[in-house]
């Protein structure tokens, strides 16, 4: 015992000292801090604004196109449409919307000019605009009243809500949650199962090994790698999660009180993007309270430990079967790679439907339970994983590693001394069966 | 008293026997050279010995105890024939872990081999990694890691490869002085001039059995073929040679290398020159070198019929 925890000390503290595991460790957080914020901080400072000059021949649209934030309009009815293309840029305007004679029924020809692409929101903004121009035009022209409609428009949700005590839940919250973890599990298997094997890889080919075995076990040397990279993985984990709950504390500081206020009130156009953004993030706050995040949490350190155990084994069982040439490994690792690519695929269904047949199963066999059943669970447990399925998952994933830790054991002690022949796949099987 | 005895040590493989019913005694102290083609079954052999491999049949008795891998490997240094270390691990940290896991105490371990890095003069290499050192370097320090436990079995798989020669003397030498603070020492080879200068006792093995074994010098007894060399003043002319008790073998300058015939004695071949008043200037037993026993022995094995493809060990 006292072997094994030399070597995990010594593959967890030479991976942990690397500068590599510095870095990703600190950039994760800040990537996904920059994918809260900078969307944010977007909406909240917009764009540098746009003057449009609008030359309106038909007379429509004069003074019926809102200014708002970062576009404005400027009418010239008298312009001369061909003079001002040549000198616009000249007078300070980002573009041109011409509107030739048109028929209220069927209108055509409206153009806008600009040096270079208009981009997508400034495209959508003017043709929102110019139809909402037209709507109310041909409103008027059939004699319907505006505040009548504005009284008949419906625009409310269903509050969706799950289990006995009615908790409030949101299907939106519970896939990007469940899509979150599995993926996250998917990243952890192939990433650490592949740092597993290409350390096994590593001692065969330097031949330090034989060296190691003649003084500990083979089973010794392949479980002090495996639990000492586990360790590295879970250190990992550890601040991202401390880093990146800081920055979920943080974030509501960048937005002013006003306009939180103003989103809890419900009251969003007075403030604009501003108060959107605001009550954006005050929605995902309160879905986000609404989960298990005890459970969920502990399932998510289950189902990671699991699945790498799972895998991880036979990632090391494939390493002890390299030699100097790596491009055999490539061929070998196939067999693993396959049920993972399996398993994500489930997922990404699975946190569509939860319940379907196939979502079930898959969160119950072991190949691919640990990517599947974290998909499902932020749906709810009991209500949408009984717990049968999760205690059958829990055991089947214990059984499962215990039994390719066994078989990876068998082929590592064969394959991690066996040098100069390149060994086949059916070969490795065999050692499995082997007695002694 | 033996360190080590192996008796009826067997390993088979799918295909062939690598190891088939092989046994032998290692008196502690000495210097043992385990001595075979490639591919005979050394390695194997060396395997069972430190506990990597399990034999399928026969035992091991290590320093009078049934050995137990787990609970000797303290007791056993081995360096195999490809060395290994963590090329981006430190010298000093890789040689600490090693010695920690033979279940040495830190404060103990880092005491060995402060020591032994003095000794060698590699004290700066402490922070190095090992990759920055050079082959013969790494040997250096593979060889320390080795026997920094102080093992009472050293396993050396051909410890001089790759070494030059001053750096193999040292190491030479080392072996030397362990032997004689009792450290028994296993050494696989197959350069025999080292065997010669190196092994007290040596046993050859080919295709996975024993051939022979012996002390060096009872074995250069057993095959020794009659031969002797003489150095005369004068060469003397034919009829001077004639003779019942030697036939000439070779013709050196004022010299010749003859065959005693088996009744005769070594008096009857100096009193030939002497009464013939033909000076003789020295007198010396042609003994067979190992490598030649070896060659031999060797030779007349593989005439034996195969039964199975050779396959490196």
């Amino acid at each position: 015992m006292n072997k094994i925890w030399l070597i995990i000390k010594r593959e967890f503290f030479t991976r942990v000292r690397k500068r590599s595991f510095l870095i990703v460790t600190l950039l994760v957080p800040v990537a996904f801090a920059a994918m809260i914020i900078i969307p944010i901080l977007m909406a909240v400072t917009g764009n540098e604004s746009k003057r449009i000059a609008v030359v309106d021949k038909s007379g429509i649209f004069t003074n019926k196109l809102p200014d708002k934030k970062g576009i404005y309009f400027k009418y010239l009815p008298e312009a001369n449409i061909d003079s001002l293309k040549r000198n616009y840029i000249a007078q300070d305007y980002s573009g041109i919307l011409y509107i030739p004679e048109i028929d209220i029924n069927r209108p055509a020809g409206l153009e806008y000019y600009s040096k270079g692409q208009a981009g997508i929101s400034l495209e959508s903004a003017i043709n929102n605009d110019i139809n909402s121009a037209i709507e109310r035009k041909r409103m008027e022209l059939a004699g319907i009243d505006k505040s009548k409609l504005d009284e008949l428009r419906s625009n409310i949700t269903v509050e969706f809500k799950s289990g006995d005590d009615g908790k409030k839940g949101n299907a939106w919250v519970a896939y990007g949650v469940g899509y979150a973890s599995g993926f996250i599990i998917y990243i952890v298997l192939l990433l650490f199962g592949t740092s597993v094997m290409r350390g096994v890889m590593e001692e065969k080919v330097s031949r330090i090994a034989e060296v190691m075995i003649s003084s500990v076990k083979p089973f010794q040397l392949m479980m002090g790698k495996i639990v000492g990279i586990a360790a590295v993985g879970l250190l990992q984990f550890l601040i991202w999660g401390v880093l990146i709950s800081a920055i979920y504390m943080i974030i509501p500081l960048f937005l002013s009180p006003e306009s939180i206020q103003a989103a809890s009130q419900g009251n969003m156009m007075a403030q604009g993007n501003n108060a959107e953004a605001a009550e954006a993030f005050r929605r995902v706050a309160d879905v986000v309270g609404s989960i298990n995040w005890g459970l969920l949490l502990s399932c998510f350190v289950f189902y990671f430990l699991g699945g790498y155990l799972f895998y991880s084994s036979l990632f090391a069982a494939i390493g002890s079967l390299a030699n100097e040439d790596a491009s055999d490994v490539q061929q070998l690792t196939f067999p693993i790679t396959v049920p993972i690519i399996i398993g994500i695929m489930i997922m990404m269904k699975a946190v569509h439907a939860p319940d379907s047949s196939l979502a079930v199963w898959g969160s119950i066999i072991p190949f691919t339970s640990p990517m599947v059943m974290m998909a499902r669970l932020p749906y709810g447990v009991p209500g949408t994983v009984p717990y049968w399925q999760l205690g059958l998952s829990f055991a089947l994933l214990i059984g499962g590693f215990i039994l390719t830790t066994w078989a990876a054991g068998k082929i590592y002690r064969t394959g991690i001394l066996m040098y100069g022949k390149k060994i086949t796949l059916k070969e490795a099987m065999k050692w499995i069966v082997k007695k002694g | 008293m033996n360190l080590l005895e192996v008796k009826h040590l067997k390993k088979y493989y799918a295909t062939h026997k690598a190891v088939d019913d092989i046994s032998f005694e290692i008196p502690q102290g000495s210097i043992f050279g385990l001595l075979g083609p490639n591919g005979a079954g050394k390695t194997t052999l060396l395997r069972m010995i430190t506990g990597i491999f399990y034999p399928d049949e026969g035992s091991i008795v290590l320093n009078g105890h049934p050995f137990d891998p787990q609970r000797d490997t303290q007791l056993i240094g081995y360096m195999p024939e490809e060395r290994g270390l963590y090329k981006k691990m430190k010298v000093g940290e890789q040689t600490l872990y090693l010695a920690r896991l033979k279940g040495l105490s830190e404060k103990e371990a880092t005491a060995k081999i402060k020591k032994w890095f003095d000794k060698f003069e590699i004290n700066s290499w402490w922070n190095k990694r090992v990759d920055e050192l050079s082959k013969g370097m790494q040997q250096k320090v593979q060889f320390i890691s080795t026997i920094m436990h102080d093992p009472k079995l050293l396993i050396l798989d051909e410890p001089f490869s790759g070494l030059d020669p001053i750096n193999s003397n040292l190491i030479k030498q080392e072996i030397f002085n362990l032997a004689q603070q009792g450290t028994t020492i296993i050494f696989s080879t197959h350069r025999m001039e080292q065997v010669e200068e190196i092994c007290d006792h040596i046993m050859l093995v080919n295709k996975g059995h024993k051939i022979l074994d012996g002390s060096v010098k009872q074995i250069k007894q057993d095959f020794k073929q009659g031969l002797f060399r003489i150095g005369l003043g004068v060469m003397p002319n034919a009829a001077q040679m004639a003779t019942y008790h030697f036939k000439i073998v070779e013709v050196h300058e004022n010299a010749f290398t003859v065959k005693m015939n088996e009744d005769s004695t070594t008096n009857d071949i100096l009193l030939h020159f002497i009464q013939q008043n033909i000076p003789v200037t020295y007198f010396e037993e042609i003994l067979p070198s190992i490598n030649e026993v070896f060659i031999t022995q060797v030779q007349q094995t593989e005439k034996a019929p195969v039964t199975a493809a050779q396959q490196p060990a």
